[in-house]
């Protein structure tokens, strides 16, 4: 087993999920709340990595971080070395890949509030913040958990693009798919097998406590 | 019998249901019929490694021609195609980055083995974009400067090329150098990727990939003596469960023409010897 990738891919996970909870807050407190007519605009954009193929984003994030575009020649100038094939190249690639794993969850729970709830809460003078950490936030901590969840797996899951920005560099960008792929490549499959199973248990578990988190098993417990 | 079951079943809208079943099934079959009672067209499918990607439509489209069949080709990495044809992937013909994959998959009964045909002995490269400002002419050695700071390479531990590029190195007595320099490609025609898009800052690229349209464009190349790596030889062999074995013989009959060698040569492969 690749302790290394599996480090590497649990410690890109926890930053890209951690990131994520940060944007996807305010995105989606704005997507659900705005009256702005142009919303649905930024829906769509938030949304799209959902239906683009992998290969889309790590094809168009190749040629902009590459010397082929002005951002990339600015960024290489800068820190003297090409964002892709490092670390934090992979952690933009991931935070755009899986944002609507975040933000759609979380939008979905802010929407489910009821409005009076939040109209009482301006009614008696609380800003808007604070309504969203009194009223907004707590009842919506499952859709919260939720989105921190998905985008920790999915991130987990992603392979097209790290293939394709990353770079197969040991410990920097050889993420746990990766190391599979070149197992299977390497026609070790035995070694394949291992680590597909312990991703695939692990995909599972995630799952059991998004899937299991819905059912609120304390709502039907009252804690005595 | 099955529609009076679906009827015990379902009762009449289950009858309706089979019924609808039938007629789509027959109306898919009516369909299908042309292309079992016709003379079946010659179709050939080749998985072939991705270091031919330049040369081979140029001597597919010349067998298209003389033989009228259609060619369809599948590029990829030599080690994806060992494993699905492996698993009944309907290729009749592999063309492998190596000799290896072939042998193995004729081991296993997978791929005829008396059908083996070593047709190219591939080449290396070392490659760069135009405006880098990295001279490649002065070979290997070029790479130890600092203003190259990625290297991309195909994955040693699979790639044929990858291969050829650490020995390559490794006769240089460069490679403990280079080692932290390096980036890895997939496969071949990815790991030139890395270097086009202006990500890494050269490459060791497949000579046959670094003389086709796209790469001779858009940057400079300068040879790796064949006598730096162990040769690439690469391996030809028809899929066992291929149901156009003639047609694929054929396509290995026209391979071996003077004159696909001497296309295969322009591209860089050292055609075998005669």
């Amino acid at each position: 087993m690749d302790w290394q990738a599996i480090w590497l891919t649990v410690k890109l996970a926890s930053l890209v999920s951690a990131i994520l909870l940060v944007v996807s807050l305010p995105l989606a407190h704005w997507i659900t709340f705005s009256r702005r007519r142009w919303t649905f605009l930024v829906e769509s954009v938030v949304s799209l990595p959902l239906v683009l193929p992998p290969t889309v984003l790590g094809f168009y994030l190749l040629l902009l971080m590459g010397t082929r575009s002005p951002a990339g020649r600015l960024w290489t100038e800068w820190t003297g070395h090409s964002l892709a094939f490092t670390f934090e190249g992979l952690v933009i690639a991931s935070v755009l890949y899986s944002l609507p794993f975040a933000v759609q969850p979380v939008a979905a729970a802010f929407a489910q509030i009821d409005p009076t709830l939040r109209e009482a809460s301006a009614m008696l003078g609380a800003s808007t913040f604070r309504t969203f950490l009194r009223i907004v936030l707590p009842l919506s901590i499952e859709g919260v958990v939720a989105g921190v969840v998905l985008s920790f797996a999915h991130t987990v899951g992603e392979f097209g693009v790290v293939l394709m920005v990353g770079g197969n560099l040991p410990g920097v960008t050889r993420t746990v798919s990766i190391a599979i792929y070149d197992q299977v490549q390497a026609l070790h499959y035995g070694d394949a097998n291992r680590t597909a199973l312990a991703l695939l248990a692990f995909s599972f578990v995630v799952l059991l406590g998004v899937y299991g988190l819905r059912r609120r098993p304390w709502a039907a417990t009252p804690l005595a | 019998m099955a529609v009076s079951i679906a009827e015990r079943i379902l009762g009449a809208p289950g009858r309706r249901l089979v019924a609808a079943t039938l007629a789509f099934v027959s109306a898919l079959a009516l369909l299908a019929e042309p292309a079992s009672t016709q003379t079946a067209p010659r179709r050939l499918a080749i998985a072939a490694a991705s270091d031919l990607q330049a040369a081979l439509p140029e001597v597919v489209r010349g067998f298209e021609r003389s033989a009228s069949a259609t060619v369809e080709v599948s590029f990829g990495s030599s080690g994806n195609f060992f494993a699905q044809i492996q698993n009944g992937a309907p290729f009749d013909l592999f063309l492998s980055a190596d000799l290896d994959y072939p042998t193995r998959l004729a081991a296993a009964g997978v791929a005829d083995g008396s059908s083996l045909y070593r047709y190219a002995t591939g080449r290396i490269a070392l490659w760069t974009r135009r405006g880098s400002g990295i001279d490649v002419s002065k070979g290997l050695a070029v790479l130890t400067e600092p203003r190259v700071r990625r290297i991309a390479i195909a994955n040693p531990e699979y790639a044929p090329y990858g291969r050829a590029a650490v020995a390559a190195l490794r006769q240089a007595k460069l490679y403990d150098t280079l080692r932290s320099k390096f980036v890895l490609g997939e496969n071949i025609s990815q790991t030139a990727q890395l270097v086009d898009s202006g990500n890494a800052d050269a490459g060791i690229l497949a000579l046959s990939l670094v003389l086709g349209p796209a790469l001779q464009a858009s940057g400079t190349y300068a040879e790796i003596p064949a006598s730096a790596h162990p040769p690439i030889e690469q391996g030809a062999i028809i899929v066992s469960a291929s149901r156009n074995k003639a047609l694929a013989r054929e396509f290995l009959a026209y391979f071996r023409r003077p004159e696909t060698n001497t296309l295969l040569h322009r591209f860089g492969f050292t055609p075998p010897a005669r």
